[in-house]
C-alpha cells in the first residue's frame, strides 16, 4: 500500500477510508465478485418479475415440454415435468439468500457477543466458553446438520436451525482472538481508567475494531452457507419440494444423467455462480480492509 | 517435546469426552420418541413399548448417561436399529474404505496444493499465477456434489474408462482382511489386480473430495511463501551461495508450511462432511454412506455412533498436525495448551 502511495502522487492526499475503496475499485476481481453478487439479490428481490415463467416456481406440470435442451425459450432448458429450470433458479436463490440470511443473523450476533465476553472478562468465564467452543468446532458440521434436521424432520427452517447451531463458533473463534489482541492497547486501558462500564468497552471500544474483520467473514460466509444448505437438501434433508431448491434440484435432476444432463448442471452452475460473487467479494474486502482471519 | 504431548493428548481426552456428551444430549433433547421415530407411525403402542424397554428410554437420564458412557467406554455404541447388529461392528465393517479414501485425499492434497502454491509464489503475478489462482479459485468454489456429478458424467460417459460406483469390480474377489485397506492389503498379499482397480475406483471420488482442500491450501501456501521470503535469513542463505532450489525447499517451505498445514487441519471438519457427498454420489462403501443410511432411517444409535467417530477423527488428524507443527516450529509447543 505504501508503495502505491509513494508511486502515485495523486493518491497520496487519499484518506484512509479513499484508500480503502480505491484498492477494492482496483481489484477486477472484487469488482466482479460485487458484481454477481448484486445480480443475485436482484434476482432473489424480483424473482416474480424476472423469471420467464413464474409459474414453474410451483407445482406446474406441461408435460409437452418435458426434457427440452437449452434453446431460446429456456435458456437452461426443461425438467421431468416441462418447467423452465432458469425460472426455478432464479425462485432458488430466493431460499438460498433466505437461508442465508436466516442462519448469519442469529450465528453471527451470537458468536461476537460470546467471543467478545470470552476475551474481555477472562479467567473461568474464558475457560467454559472457549472449551466448549472447541468441543463445538470437533462436531464435524455436516454429519451434525445432517443429523439434526433428520431428526427435528427434513425442512427449511429445521436446515436453518442446524446450520445456525453450528456456525457461530467460527465468529466467536475470530472475536475472541481479535479481543486478546486488543486487551493490552492504551485505548483499552484509558477506558478502563476513566471509569467505563463494561458494557461501554465491549460494545462501545471494542466492538467497532471487530467490524472489519466480521464483514469479511460475512461475505465468505455467506458463500459457504449457500454450499451447505444446497448440500442438504441434494441428500433430501433440506427444502422440499415444490419449493425450487437449487441442491434438490440438482438431486432431481442426476437422475436424468447423462442425456439430459443440463437438468443437474445448470443448476449446479447457478450455484457455483452465487458462491464464487461471495468469495471473490471477501476476498476483495479483506484485501480492502487489509484484515487477517 | 514430551510434557507437550502429554498437554495435547489430555486436551484430546477432554474434548472427546465433552464430544460425547453433547452428541448424547442433541440426540435425547430432540421432540418425539426415538422408538416412535423408528418404528414409525404404523407401529402399536406396545410395539413402541417394547423398543422403549429394549433401546432403555424408560430409565431416567443420568442413568442413560451412564449406562451410555459406559458402553462407549467399553466400545459399545448399542445397536443399530437398521442393520439389528452392533452398531460398532457396522461402524468397523465401513471405517476401512472410508479411511482410504479420505487418506488418499489428503496425500493428493498436500502433493498437488503445496508445490502448486510454492509454484504460484516464485512465479508471482505472472500468467502461470494467475492461471493457478483461477484453478485453485474453482476449486474452493465448487461444491463437492457438483463436482462430483460433473466428474461422473465427463469421466465416466465421455471417456467411459474409469468406474463410478464402489470400490472394486464385482468380478473380483478379494478379502481385505488385514488392514482394510485395499491398496496394503492388496500389496501385501501380492495382489497387483486388486491394487490396480483399486485405484480406478479410487480416482473419481478422491479427486471430487480434494478439490476444495486443495484450492486452498494453494492459495495459503501462495501467501505464506511470499510472506516469507522478504525475510532476512532469506537473503542470508542466498549471500551463502546457497543454490535456490534449496533455499526455496529447505529453508522457506519449512519456515511457510506452518499455515497451509494448520489449514489442512481445520479443513478435515469439512473433508468429512464432503465425504458424506461424495461417499453418496459415488455409492461408496464407507462410514458416510451407512450415515447418510442410518440418518434417513432415524436410526439414532448408528447416528451417534458415526458423528462420534467422525469427531474423534477430525479431533486425531489436528493432534497430528499439531505434532507435526511442534516438530517443524520450537515456538508452537509453548502456544500449544494455552487455548485456542
Amino acid at each position: 500500500m505504501n508503495n502505491l502511495q509513494a508511486d502515485n502522487p495523486q493518491l497520496r492526499d487519499l484518506s484512509s477510508r479513499q484508500m480503502a475503496f480505491y484498492r477494492f475499485r482496483s481489484n477486477p476481481l472484487a469488482l466482479i465478485g460485487g458484481f454477481i453478487v448484486i445480480s443475485v439479490a436482484i434476482a432473489t428481490i424480483f424473482a416474480p418479475y424476472l423469471a420467464p415463467s413464474p409459474e414453474s416456481a410451483g407445482s406446474f406440470v406441461d408435460f409437452r415440454n418435458r426434457h427440452s435442451p437449452p434453446s431460446w425459450q429456456n435458456p437452461m432448458g426443461t425438467d421431468n415435468v416441462g418447467r423452465d429450470i432458469l425460472s426455478r433458479v432464479i425462485y432458488g436463490y430466493r431460499v438460498s439468500l433466505g437461508l442465508v440470511i436466516g442462519v448469519l443473523g442469529v450465528a453471527v450476533p451470537f458468536g461476537v457477543i460470546l467471543g467478545l465476553i470470552a476475551g474481555y472478562f477472562g479467567g473461568w468465564i474464558e475457560t467454559i466458553i472457549m472449551r466448549f467452543t472447541d468441543v463445538m468446532l470437533a462436531l464435524p458440521p455436516l454429519a451434525m446438520a445432517l443429523a439434526i434436521t433428520a431428526v427435528l424432520s427434513p425442512n427449511l427452517i429445521n436446515a436453518m436451525v442446524a446450520i445456525t447451531m453450528l456456525w457461530w463458533t467460527w465468529h466467536t473463534r475470530l472475536i475472541y482472538r481479535i479481543v486478546k489482541s486488543q486487551m493490552n492497547e492504551d485505548y483499552v486501558e484509558a477506558a478502563l481508567v476513566a471509569g467505563a462500564s463494561h458494557r461501554h468497552i465491549l460494545f462501545k471500544e471494542l466492538l467497532p475494531n471487530c467490524f472489519s474483520a466480521v464483514a469479511v467473514k460475512i461475505s465468505l460466509d455467506a458463500g459457504f452457507v449457500i454450499l451447505f444448505g444446497a448440500a442438504l437438501s441434494f441428500l433430501g434433508l433440506g427444502v422440499q419440494p415444490p419449493t425450487p431448491d437449487l441442491g434438490t434440484m440438482v438431486a432431481t435432476g442426476s437422475e436424468y444423467m447423462p442425456e439430459m444432463w443440463w437438468q443437474a448442471v445448470m443448476p449446479g452452475l447457478a450455484i457455483l455462480y452465487a458462491i464464487l460473487g461471495f468469495n471473490l467479494l471477501g476476498d476483495g474486502l479483506r484485501d480492502m480492509l487489509d484484515v487477517e482471519l | 517435546m514430551l510434557s507437550y504431548l502429554l498437554r495435547r493428548a489430555l486436551t484430546l481426552l477432554l474434548v472427546l469426552f465433552g464430544l460425547s456428551i453433547l452428541i448424547f444430549i442433541i440426540a435425547r433433547i430432540v421432540p418425539g420418541d426415538p422408538a416412535r421415530i423408528a418404528l414409525g407411525p404404523l407401529a402399536t403402542a406396545t410395539q413402541v413399548e417394547e423398543l422403549r424397554e429394549e433401546m432403555g428410554l424408560n430409565a431416567s437420564f443420568p442413568v442413560q448417561l451412564w449406562s451410555y458412557l459406559s458402553g462407549l467406554v467399553q466400545g459399545d455404541l448399542g445397536k443399530s436399529l437398521l442393520t439389528s447388529r452392533p452398531v460398532m461392528d457396522d461402524i468397523r465393517g465401513a471405517l476401512p474404505a472410508t479411511f482410504e479414501l479420505v487418506l488418499v485425499t489428503i496425500i493428493l492434497q498436500i502433493f498437488i496444493s503445496i508445490p502448486l502454491g510454492v509454484m504460484a509464489a516464485i512465479y508471482r503475478n505472472t500468467w502461470i499465477d494467475n492461471l493457478l489462482r483461477v484453478i485453485s479459485l474453482i476449486g474452493v468454489v465448487t461444491p463437492g456434489f457438483v463436482l462430483a456429478i460433473i466428474l461422473q458424467l465427463v469421466a465416466a460417459h465421455y471417456l467411459g474408462f474409469l468406474p463410478v460406483t464402489g470400490r472394486l469390480d464385482g468380478g473380483i474377489d478379494f478379502e481385505a482382511n488385514f488392514t482394510g485397506l485395499l491398496l496394503i492389503d492388496g500389496t501385501l498379499a501380492g495382489r497387483f489386480d486388486v491394487v490396480l482397480d483399486a485405484i480406478r475406483h479410487l480416482f473419481l471420488p478422491a479427486i471430487a473430495l480434494s478439490a476444495a482442500g486443495i484450492g486452498q491450501v494453494m492459495r495459503i501456501t501462495r501467501t505464506a511463501m511470499i510472506e516469507v521470503s522478504s525475510r532476512d535469513f532469506v537473503e542470508a542463505t542466498r549471500a551463502y551461495g546457497i543454490p535456490e532450489k534449496v533455499v526455496t525447499f529447505r529453508y522457506m517451505l519449512r519456515v511457510a508450511s506452518v499455515a497451509p498445514l494448520t489449514i489442512l487441519g481445520l479443513e478435515f471438519a469439512s473433508l468429512i462432511g464432503n465425504a458424506f457427498i461424495v461417499e453418496f454420489v459415488f455409492s461408496w462403501p464407507g462410514i458416510a454412506s451407512y450415515g447418510v443410511r442410518t440418518i434417513l432411517q432415524k436410526d439414532l444409535n448408528a447416528v451417534i455412533g458415526v458423528v462420534l467417530i467422525s469427531g474423534v477423527f477430525f479431533v486425531v488428524a489436528n493432534l497430528t498436525i499439531d505434532i507435526i507443527l511442534g516438530l517443524l516450529d520450537p515456538r508452537h509447543r509453548l502456544k500449544a495448551g494455552r487455548g485456542s
